[in-house]
This record gives structure tokens, sequence and C-alpha cells, in this order.
């Protein structure tokens, strides 16, 4: 093979019994969690020279198993959590409020984080989801401006390599062209352009964080199809190839070491280490220079609330008691059904054509074929369609579920699978107060400590714009002729996997945790990377503005080293 | 019209589950080589009970099962061992049942009988669970893996109107071509 490496070739470390998990002597940097956001500032200032140490909960998974997660993952008789061993005392929580809320289905723990699982699309926050309070008076500022982010959206999709276009005309202005080419549209995608062109909707290609050719010594997509939940080529993205690079540029990275509370000094100025359990039951304190907090939207509020101290009784930097608060997630939204032809669904994984016309202007509808929203309901969040290119059960999972066998299950497997087309959506969440991670205390993990309650309801502007998606796509699927065979709406819409608003971004100390830099106002070593420090969301999956904002803290953490 | 399982097939099915190919990022299908003498865990009567499986499970034109069966059965035994003790647990299952109700091991039953037999012990409802009951093993570790080696091949896609089914690595022209006939 050339030098294309594929999971599987990568070095072998050290076999996790044998993994030396004592701190290091003098850390200038100790990074809690090794998902994206953790690994691209570990990343960062290791290869500035400084001394790193990277402590994650969760496994360091073989590369070497991939194939096999993947056959798994094909089987029905194996849920999606079990395909990187989510779950257990370990994983445990609460779900509260109206809707309960999945968590164990929305996160990985792992060298990698949830990045192992995760769909790979990749797409920057337009230039309004900025100042939704200014415009539309509901949510909070963002602290930046896109302008701000700019110049880190294009290292993350450096970073990232990301595949895509300059042919979205609602996408905010870029300087550089992605760093490869967009994946050509699916057949599918052909069927979507004739009903949209008639409605007046346009579409344009989908940035994916997945290798449209060979890139940073990852192999091209080769069509395994399965990139959710598991990429056995290393096409798609993940987080441990920024794991990989912080420790060949001299980073420690720990695995299996959840860390337990953060200490602080005196003063309450300063973290002064963060403690942790090893596997064989040890507890063991880290001390650095600089802390930065980056274990996900949930477990880092959690990790805040836990380090509570007599002079934090709430919690650690969270003197504005917004920890954990405004928790918000994209909602889905989809409609499907069948035509009288062929679809072409599940030869790959992912989506080649999306549209954002009805992102910033959800509203306002299209002069042949999509109706305008009524006025008494036009107050309304960001709507990001979708076009499916797995719509409808794939034919392996038909097979496996059907029961039968034969000739039988042969036709019903041609029957089942061949004509579906689903339109997707997702859906901006207005954040509230009162959706919430908290501390169940009556409930404790395997370290005896009280699991996330996790407080999860959707107001009625979020309920609206799910109806107004939902309107969108049956038209569409209208113009198509379709039989619209199911429909999640309001009722039925469950969360993306995109947990943000936690310990959110603002300048003023009594209404938000970080600072513009993502600096806990309360503590001076404090940073937090993730999507937690998200005011808003938008509806663009999170993890290019959370990779944008690390490399853009990791400069800040810098600058103090 | 038949359609003949190949190498292709076999390779292709041996890399949606894990096998021999493990990571290899294209497998190129007319690649040669590769004997898969596999592991010895699996003795030639397991390897001919899941034959004699195939031969109901899968549709009747199918042809060249047996070979296919045994490269994907060689490959699976080599590559995922603990895998390949849950066949040979759920193949002795299954004689046990058979020399029960039709004194004879399944693979010597007529292709009729077998497929009798499956019903009767209801592993036509039964659900596939890896550590379940023992018509549930069965489920997962014999039909639901053979249906699994068929349905992420190129021609078990193919039969259903996929020639690059998941699992299988068939590269990114398919999904945009339209349909062939
Ligand atoms: C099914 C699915 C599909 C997704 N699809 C997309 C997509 O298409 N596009 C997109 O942008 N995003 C997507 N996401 C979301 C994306 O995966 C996350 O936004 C991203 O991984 C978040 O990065 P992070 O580094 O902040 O957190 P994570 O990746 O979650 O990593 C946090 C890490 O911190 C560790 N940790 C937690 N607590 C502790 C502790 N106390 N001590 C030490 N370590 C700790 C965890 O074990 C974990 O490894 C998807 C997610 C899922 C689950
Ligand atoms: S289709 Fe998905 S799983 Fe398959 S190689 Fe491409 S990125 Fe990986």
């Amino acid at each position: 093979m050339s030098d294309i490496r594929t999971p599987s070739d990568r070095v072998d470390r050290t076999p996790s019994d044998r993994v030396d998990r004592t701190p290091s002597d003098s850390a200038d940097v100790c990074v809690i969690g090794a998902g994206p956001a953790g690994a691209l500032i570990a990343h960062r200032l290791a290869a500035a020279g400084h001394d790193v140490v990277v402590l994650e909960a969760g496994p360091r998974f073989d590369p070497e198993d991939r194939i096999e997660q993947m056959d798994d993952a094909l089987r029905p008789a194996h849920g999606r959590p079990d395909i990187w061993e989510m779950g257990g005392n370990r994983d445990a929580f609460t779900s509260s409020g109206d809707r309960q809320y999945p968590l164990n289905h929305a996160r990985v723990k792992g060298i990698g984080g949830s990045t192992l699982h995760w769909q790979g699309m990749v797409m920057r926050l337009h230039e309004r989801d900025f100042g939704v309070a200014s415009r539309e008076g509901v949510g909070a500022d963002w602290p930046i401006e896109y302008d701000d982010l700019r110049p880190y959206y294009a290292a993350a999709e450096d970073a990232l390599g990301v595949a895509g276009a300059s042919d979205n005309p609602f996408e905010p202005p870029r300087e550089t062209p992605h760093p490869m080419p967009a994946f050509e549209p699916s057949y599918s995608d052909s069927i979507f352009a004739e009903a949209c062109e008639t409605l007046g909707i346009t579409t344009h290609s989908v940035p994916n964080a997945r290798n449209a050719e060979p890139y940073d010594d990852r192999s091209a997509c080769v069509g395994y199809g399965t990139c959710q939940p598991v990429c056995p080529s290393g096409a798609k993205y993940d987080a441990t190839s920024h794991v990989e690079k912080a420790e060949d540029a001299g980073a420690r990275v720990i695995d299996q070491v959840p860390v337990q509370r953060l200490e602080h000094d005196d003063s309450g100025e300063a973290v002064t280490a963060a403690v942790y359990a090893t596997p064989d039951g040890e507890t063991h304190r880290q001390e650095a220079r600089e802390f930065v907090i980056a274990a996900g939207g949930v477990e880092t509020p959690r990790l805040l609330l836990l380090s509570e101290s007599p002079q934090y009784p709430d919690g650690l930097a969270n003197s504005s008691g917004a920890v954990g608060r405004y928790f918000h997630e994209h909602l889905f939204a989809g409609t499907g059904g069948v035509i009288d032809r062929e679809t072409r669904q599940h030869h790959v994984g992912f989506n080649t054509t999306e549209s954002h016309q009805f992102y910033d202007d959800p509203a306002t509808g299209t002069e042949s074929g999509v109706p305008s929203a009524d006025a008494e309901a036009d107050d309304l969040g960001a709507i990001k369609l979708e076009f499916f290119n797995y719509a409808g059960p794939s034919p392996v999972d038909a097979a496996l579920s059907d029961g039968g066998w034969g000739e039988d299950l042969r036709e019903r497997v041609a029957d089942t699978y061949g004509n579906h087309l689903t339109v997707g959506a997702l859906v901006e969440q207005t954040p509230r107060r009162e959706n919430r991670v908290t501390l169940d205390r009556s409930t404790t993990d395997d370290h005896g400590n009280p699991v996330p309650e996790i407080h999860w309801e959707i107001d009625d502007r979020t309920r609206r714009t799910i109806e107004r998606a939902n309107e969108i796509q049956e038209a569409i699927l209208a113009d198509l002729d379709a039989e619209i065979t199911w429909q999640v709406g309001p009722t039925e819409t469950g969360p993306a996997a995109h947990h943000m608003g936690t310990t959110r971004m603002g300048t003023e100390p009594g209404e938000s945790v970080v600072d513009d830099r993502a600096r806990t106002h309360d503590l001076r070593n404090c940073w937090i990377a993730g999507s937690s420090v998200f005011p808003t969301g938008g509806a663009m999956n999170p993890t290019l503005t959370i990779a944008a904002l690390a490399l853009r803290t990791a400069e800040h953490v810098e600058r103090r080293l | 019209m038949t359609h003949e399982l190949t190498r292709r097939d076999a390779i292709a099915a041996l890399s949606a589950v894990g096998a021999s190919l493990a990571g290899c990022a294209a497998p190129s299908a007319d690649d040669d080589g590769q004997s898969a003498d596999g592991d010895q865990s699996l003795s030639d009567h397991d390897r001919g009970t899941l034959s004699a499986a195939a031969e109901v499970l899968y549709p009747d034109d199918v042809t060249a099962v047996e070979s296919f069966v045994e490269r994907y059965i060689d490959g699976r035994a080599t590559d995922r061992p603990e895998h390949a003790a849950g066949i040979a647990d759920a193949v002795e299952y299954l004689d046990e049942y058979c020399q029960a109700w039709y004194e004879a091991d399944f693979a010597a039953l007529s292709v009729d009988e077998r497929d009798e037999a499956l019903r009767r012990m209801s592993a036509d409802e039964a659900d596939s669970v890896p550590d379940g009951s023992d018509v549930e093993r069965l489920r997962y570790y014999v039909i639901n893996d053979l249906l699994l080696a068929l349905y992420a091949s190129p021609t078990g896609g193919q039969l259903v109107g996929i020639e690059n089914p998941p699992g299988h690595p068939g590269g990114l022209a398919s999904y945009q071509r339209g349909p062939q006939s």
C-alpha cells in the first residue's frame, strides 16, 4: 500500500494495562477530554513547544477493530451505543422534562470523542447566528462576530479536511476554497433538483469532513456506507487524527482517566489541579499552569458543578449561575415517502445536497410553490434542509430484521428497498434558561459522583419552526408525486446530538460563564472548548465552529504561557 | 438469470465482517492469492452445515454457494475466533435438534426438510441475540451471519437492486449512477 494510512495501519500504542497513568511533573497545560476540541488545542500547543497532558475519560479504541465494529453496526442485534461501548454505570444519567434525552446515543467517550461516531457534516454558522438576540429578540448575542471567526473557520477546514464547493449562495463570505473538492451529487439529488427547480428552491453541495481524495495521510472515501457510526477506511475525519498529531508533537494523552473534580487556589482565582481516577482505582492530581475543559456539552458543566468548594458552593466558574443552563440542541424534522422510480439509496452513508435557503429567512416562501409562513406564525428559527442519500431501510437491515429467508426474503427486501426519498432538516432551538444540566444527587456513577440530569423541553417557536420545515418538505415531495409514508414533526422530533449552551460565552460575567476568548470569567487559567460555549447554535452542525473556536482559544492560551 | 457468487463477493463479505482484509482501504476485488486456510476452530462438518444452511437461506438462483460460504467462514474463523466459537455452538444445537426430530444431522436433510426444521424451531420468529437462547443464537451466528454475508456483497446486493450495499467498499461511482436498465 502507498503512504495512505487506514485506521489499522496506525502505530500500535502501548497496551492499556501497561500505560503510565501517573501525572506529569511540569505540565504547562492540562486538557480534559480528547474529542476534537481538546485534540486540536493539545496539538496546537504541543506543536508550539509546550508541555501538554490530555486526560480522557474513555478508552483508546484499537483501530484494528473498526471493521468488526462495522460488522456489529450492520446487525440489528447491536444497539448504536454498543458500537462505541457507551452505557452502563460510567455513563448513567437522568432525563427529566417533557422530552426524554437519549444522552448515550448522542456522545462517545474515548480518544477521538464523539467524532468516532459522528456523521461529519461541517458547515460554518451564518453571520446572522452571531446576533440572533439583536435581530430577532430571542436567545443571546455572541460576544464575537462571524468575521472574528472567519480565519479560524478556514484553518479548521484545513485541519479536519473538508470536501466542499463554493456553490452555496447562502453561505457567509469565505476567503479560500475548501481544501478538497466537494463530493459529486448523488443520483437522488438529481431527482430532488428537478422538484426544487420547479419550486424555486436553490440547492447546493454539502461540506463534508470526509476525504473526497487522499488527504492528510488518510484514505479517500471508498463507499462503505456506514459512516455513522463507524468509518472503517479512515476517510471520515475523527479526532484521533489530532490526538496522534499532538502525541507526535510531544503531548501525553492518557486514556481511561475521568477527571473527578478541579481544585483551586486559596484566592479562588486559579485552578491548581485536575483530580482524576485510574482504572486500577488510584486517584492522582495533575497540576498545570493552564487548564482547558473540553469534555463535551454535558460533562463540561457537570465537572464544574462537581468541583464545588466552600468558596464556590454552586460549582466552579459559576458565579453567574449559568453553568448547565441554556442547554439547547438542533431538532430533527423529516418527511419521507416513496416514488414510482428507483432512488438508489444507501450506496454511501453521507449526503451531497442541502439547501440553506430557509436558514436566514425561514418564513419567506417561493413564487412557485412553497407558501410563505402565516403572518401570525412567522417568528421562526433557522432551518437547514438536507436531502438524504440513505432514505428508507438499507437492504442489509431489511434482510436481517425481516425474520424470513430464501426467495421470499429476497422479494420482500427488493420491495422494501428501492424507491424511498427523505428530506430532512435541522431546526434551531431557542435557548431557554430552564433547559439545563444539573447534578442528580440521588444517583451516582461508577466513581460515586452524582450523574448528570438533563432537563429538556421544546418551546413554541422551535415547534413552529419544525412545522415550517415539514411544510417545505411536503411541498418538495408533493412536486415529485411521492406518497408520503412518514413524518417527524414537533411531537416525534428528537435531538441531533449537538450539546450547546451550557457554559455560554458573553461579555457580562453575571450572565455568562466564559468571555469572548472562552476563558472563564471567574478563574484566570481555566478555559472551555466545545459547543457548551455557544450562546445560540443556529441550525448548522456545530463541530466546524467548535474547531474554529478551539484554534482561536489555543492562541489565547498560548499567550499566557 | 442466475447470480453466481464469486471470489469477489466472498472478499467483499469478509471485508464487511472484519475478516482477513481488515483495514485495507480498498480491497481489490480481483486480487489473487489468499487461499484462506482458516483456523481449525471450525470443523469440516461445521463448514458443511453452514453451506447446507445457505442453500436454504439464499434465493434459489444464487449459485456457487458452497465455495462462497467456505471462503467466508474461513476468513471469519481466522479473524474473529470468538465468533467462530459461537458458530460452532449453534451448529451443535442445530444438529441436536435435527437428530431429535429427523434422526439425522441438519446437513443430511433435504433442502425442504432443512427449511422445515428451521421453521419448526421458530427460527423465523426468533430475535437475533448473540447471548440469547439456543434459537436466538442460531439466528445470530448462523442465519443472520449468512444473510449478512450475502446482502453485504455486490452479488447479494444486486439481487435486491444495489450493487454497492452498506458494508461493501464499492467506491464512489455507484451512488452517482442512475438505474441501469
Ligand atoms: C451520532 C452523531 C452524529 C453527529 N454528527 C455530526 C455532524 O454531522 N456534524 C457535526 O458538526 N457534529 C456532529 N456530531 C456532534 C459532534 O460529534 C460533536 O459536536 C463533537 O464531537 C464535539 O466535540 P468535543 O470535543 O467538544 O466533545 P466530544 O467529542 O464529545 O469529546 C469530549 C470528550 O471528553 C471526554 N470526557 C468527558 N468527561 C470527562 C472527564 N470528566 N474527564 C476526562 N474526559 C472527559 C469524553 O470521554 C469525550 O471523549 C454528531 C454526534 C453524534 C453522536
Ligand atoms: S462512505 Fe462513509 S464509511 Fe464509507 S469510506 Fe466513505 S466515509 Fe467511510
